[in-house]
């Protein structure tokens, strides 16, 4: 393709030195362990994987909350380095997972969604009402809330609160961790129709991270699926759901319960050994957890395949070697 | 089958300077050995508050009453507080949403199981600790000897959550109720948990009670669902009914706002349900949902009873015949219909 990805990351490394017990030395843990990834403008890029497997560590490192330990990052071909604080916060923002402890209960939400503006001195004080009236209403947040704290709304407008706060600067990338986890069913079925409306009229960018397969399915174009620091398969959306190609997305897809009576609770034969990321397994770091795993898994880690589809990485799909 | 519970028009009311807020509003249902019943609704539907009033574990301003609640064959609005002790965590358990706030940090994984059956059953030290050791190898955690000096914090979320089914199941209890057992886990270890629980109640011949307010895990793990909105139960059945055929307005509100995999396509707008709960501080009269309803009428407001559409599927809707009626023929936009047992 031609276009310059609007978010793309080469290699990034996270590494974090950890101490096991208090006499014990410091140890390195990859949290990020050599990830690439890129999304087009106006695509959504869902990150999927179980907790610990490093997905909230690259979200930070694309809002600069944390730096990599090695790797690029660049949104619109500009490395992030070179891209100011503030002009980074300008173009990329967040909407957390808990809207109960995302948003200062001592500050009305007029306060919460214009401090941005404020920070950023962008027009006048006549100007950040009208601005923070015009995304609440975007967001379906009655007027009133203007002048209301935090802890006088439903959990569903409080994450209609950290939308608009997000948005008010009219950013280019939204990183939602767990959007709407933390949320009732109709509620959650609202903040998604939501997210897809804004995505449509400010022709945003996401990168979304949920372990809820479903919502990713619902609004994902693309999909990362993420393995102990690595992403181990990699698709368009509606290919993946189709058919995956890890063993391990296999088995994160089987574990998902559709509302289908009947059909009981499936076996996904995950094995119940979540591996130690301080002390990873050798070869290919899924083979404790794989029903295909063969000799060369314990041993060789898995090349990167990319080809048409996407990227994956196992053993399974490459010719040079028989498993 | 042989009914373990029964709980007949409970009710659960909390004073507030506002007035009484009626939390649970006359709730009836059953369950029995072997079967599991699923409580479904959102947040502030009083299924949680439920499960604590039969546990008798309600808030000390929060206030109990009912007809009835009789658990093997004794009634448990008779017994005190020291009765109560001797069925809690006894015949009766539960395992709790977020197994770290459950587990004391301070004290090990092997003391807090071994604390329960030493209080109520006449075991020596050894033998609880052999029961504990049965247990964790039961709820697949391995080298279970070795983790009974562990403290919670040494063990991951699956982990913990495994713990706390274990110390559920110390005594061989009759009733087993699960709040949200499986809502903070990752999907892989939630389909894991489910499993577990479903294969020990096999075992051990237990009642099920599972709270949740996520259809999947009703759809796949319940005998019979119960849903409740506002502090009622506005509809339950046996379960491949309810999925294949729900009525009450809501519950097929609730069925058309979630996403289902290899249903729904990339970027389509998820049906959602209108306006928000009603205040249940004082007295209702007719239905809660009516002011949601896109099928209310003026016989709404009435007062209304639960009854049956089939026997055995039992919906709180005045006007739940012409409802069905209404939305059998346009297909139900999104609704699920109920697949074949693998």
């Amino acid at each position: 393709m031609t276009t310059t990805p609007i978010l793309e990351a080469r290699d990034l490394f996270c590494t974090f030195q950890v101490r096991q017990g208090m006499f014990q030395p410091k140890r390195p843990l990859h949290a990020v362990n050599g990830v690439s990834l890129s999304i087009e403008k106006g695509g959504v890029l869902g990150l999927v994987g179980e907790s610990g497997c490093g997905k909230s560590t690259v979200a930070r490192m694309l809002l600069g909350l944390q730096e990599p330990t090695s790797g690029t990052l660049a949104i619109d071909g500009q490395p992030l380095e070179e891209i100011g604080r503030k002009q980074l916060a300008k173009r990329v923002q967040p909407i957390f997972q808990d809207p109960y402890s995302s948003l200062n209960p001592r500050k009305t939400i007029g306060n919460i969604i214009t401090l941005p503006l404020y920070i950023h001195s962008i027009g006048d004080k006549a100007d950040w009402r009208r601005k923070v009236e015009d995304i609440m209403d975007l967001c379906g947040l009655p007027k009133r809330a203007y002048d209301m704290y935090p802890s006088q709304l439903s959990g569903g407008q409080r994450q209609r609160v950290a939308i608009a706060r997000a948005l008010v600067m009219r950013p280019e990338i939204v990183i939602c961790d767990e959007p709407t986890s933390a949320l009732d069913v109709s509620v959650q079925a609202q903040i998604l129709n939501l997210l897809l409306d804004l995505q449509k009229e400010l022709g945003l960018t996401y990168v979304l991270i949920s372990h809820n397969l479903a919502v990713v399915e619902l609004i994902a174009t693309k999909v990362a699926v993420m393995y102990l620091g690595r992403i181990v398969e990699e698709a368009e959306g509606q290919a993946f759901f189709a058919k995956q190609r890890h063993p391990y997305s296999e088995a994160l897809l089987a574990s998902v319960l559709t509302p289908q009576a009947g059909l009981g609770v499936p076996d996904a034969q995950l094995g119940t050994t979540f591996p130690n990321p301080i002390d990873p397994p050798p070869g290919c770091v899924f083979h404790p957890r794989c029903v295909h795993a063969g000799a060369v898994c314990k041993t060789t880690a898995p090349k990167t395949i990319r080809d048409g589809r996407g990227l994956v990485e196992c053993h399974l799909y490459d010719d040079a070697v028989t498993v | 089958m042989t009914t373990t519970l029964s709980v007949e028009n409970l009710r659960v009311s909390i004073p507030l300077s506002a007035g009484v807020l009626h939390a649970v509003r006359g709730i009836s249902f059953e369950v029995a050995r072997g079967e599991t019943l699923c409580l479904v609704g959102e947040s502030g539907c009083g299924k949680s508050l439920t499960s604590l009033a039969l546990m008798n574990l309600l808030p000390s301003r929060a206030k109990r009453e009912a007809d009835r609640i009789s658990f093997d064959g004794a009634d448990l609005l008779k017994l005190g507080e020291r009765g109560m002790a001797k069925v809690r965590g006894n015949t009766m358990a539960m395992i709790f949403q977020e197994p770290m706030t459950s587990l004391n940090p301070a004290y090990t994984i092997g003391n807090q199981l071994e604390e329960g059956i030493r209080l109520h059953k006449n075991v020596s030290a050894k033998e609880a600790r052999e029961r504990a050791i049965y247990l964790l190898e039961k709820v697949g955690i391995t080298a279970a000897a070795s983790r009974l000096g562990q403290y919670p914090h040494q063990l991951s979320g699956g982990l913990r959550q495994r713990v706390m089914i274990a110390m559920a199941l110390m005594c061989g209890p009759d009733l087993l109720i699960c709040d949200e057992p499986t809502t903070a886990l990752d999907v892989t270890i939630q389909a894991q948990i489910l499993h577990l629980i479903k294969d020990l109640q096999r075992e051990f011949d237990m009642a099920v009670i599972l709270i949740t307010h996520d259809l999947g895990v009703v759809a796949r793990v319940a005998d019979r669902v119960a849903v409740m909105y506002a502090g009622e139960i506005i509809e339950s059945g046996v379960v491949g009914e309810i999925f294949s055929r729900p009525t009450h307005p809501y519950t097929q509100g609730l069925m058309n706002c979630i996403p289902v995999p290899g249903k729904t396509r990339q970027g389509e707008r998820l049906g959602t349900i209108p306006g928000i709960v009603p205040s249940m501080i004082g007295e209702m009269t007719g239905c809660a949902f009516a002011n949601r309803c896109a099928y209310a009428q003026d016989i709404c407001l009435q007062p209304l009873t639960t009854h049956d559409i089939v026997p055995g599927h039992a919906v709180r809707c005045a006007r739940a015949e012409e409802v069905l009626a209404l939305t059998a023929g346009s297909n139900q936009a999104g609704t699920i219909q109920s697949g074949s047992p693998a």
